[in-house]
C-alpha cells in the first residue's frame, strides 16, 4: 500500500528540487526510457530515512560535477507503483532495490548503485562513487 | 563509515547488507536485521553453496554487488553456533 502522500512529499521535492522530473505512470517511463537517446539517470526514490536520506543529498552533491547526466528522472518506490515497476523492466538484469541509481546511456544501463552501496555510507562518499561513474560513462559525450 | 550506527537504537548492522560466512559450505548474502539467542536474523537472503555451486564464491559476491542480491529466502535466521563471519558485502568485495 502506497505511503501517505503528505509523508513523501517532501522526499519528491527534494529530488525535483534538483531538477529531477518525476515519472508517476508507466506510460511516463515508456516515454522517457523507451527510446532513450544521450545520458541519463534514474533515481529509485525511497522512504527508507537512512539509506535515500543519504542517496538524496549524495545526487544532488553529485549533479555539481563537471560531467552529468543529460537528464535526471526519478520514480518513487512504494508509492508510484505502476511507474516503479515498469521502471525496473528497463534494468531488468538487476536486482531490484530502493533507493537505487541507473546510469543510462543511449538506452543501456551502463552503471547501477543498488542499496547496499547507499547504506551507512556518508553523501560525499556515495557523490564520490556517482561522479567517478559518470567520468567514465559519460565524460565524451556530454 | 566504521563505526557509523545506521539506524540508531539498533546494532551497528541493522539494514546493512551483509555477507555471513558459517562453518559450512553456506554463505548468504542479505540485509541484517538483528542477532540474539536465536542467531542472526537476514532479510531478502542469497546463499551461495560451495557444495552444489558450479562457479566460486568470490564470483558469486561480485555477482551480488554488480547485479544486487537475487532472494532465495525473504527472512532467514542462522544460528549462531553456525556464523564464521558477518560484513558487510561493499568491504568484502572492494
Amino acid at each position: 500500500m502506497p505511503y501517505n502522500p503528505a509523508l513523501v512529499a517532501p522526499m519528491r521535492q527534494e529530488m525535483t528540487g534538483m531538477g529531477a522530473r518525476e515519472l508517476t505512470t508507466a506510460a511516463d517511463v515508456d516515454t522517457a526510457l523507451g527510446d532513450q537517446r544521450g545520458t541519463m539517470l534514474v533515481f529509485v526514490n525511497s522512504v527508507c530515512g537512512c539509506a535515500a536520506g543519504n542517496a538524496r543529498p549524495a545526487l544532488r552533491l553529485a549533479l555539481q560535477h563537471g560531467v552529468k547526466p543529460g537528464e535526471v528522472v526519478t520514480v518513487f518506490a512504494g508509492q508510484d507503483l505502476e511507474a516503479t515497476s515498469r521502471a525496473r523492466q528497463y534494468f531488468a538484469e538487476y536486482q531490484p532495490s530502493s533507493p537505487s541509481m541507473a546510469l543510462i546511456k543511449d538506452g543501456e544501463v551502463v552503471h547501477f548503485v543498488h542499496r547496499h552501496q547507499i547504506e551507512g555510507r556518508s553523501p560525499q562518499a556515495i557523490a564520490a562513487d556517482l561522479t567517478a561513474a559518470f567520468d567514465r560513462h559519460f565524460a565524451a559525450t556530454v | 563509515m566504521t563505526g557509523h550506527v545506521f539506524h540508531p537504537g539498533h546494532h551497528e548492522l541493522h539494514g546493512v547488507t551483509v555477507v555471513l560466512e558459517t562453518h559450512g559450505s553456506r554463505t548468504y548474502v542479505g540485509r541484517f536485521d538483528s542477532q540474539d539467542e536465536r542467531g542472526v536474523q537476514l532479510h531478502d537472503v542469497g546463499v551461495y553453496d560451495a557444495g552444489t555451486a558450479e562457479g566460486s564464491k568470490e564470483e558469486f559476491l561480485r555477482r551480488c554487488d554488480k547485479f544486487g542480491i537475487r532472494s532465495e529466502h525473504r527472512e532467514l535466521v542462522v544460528p549462531g553456533v553456525e556464523v564464521a563471519g558477518i560484513q558487510r558485502l561493499i568491504d568484502r568485495v572492494r
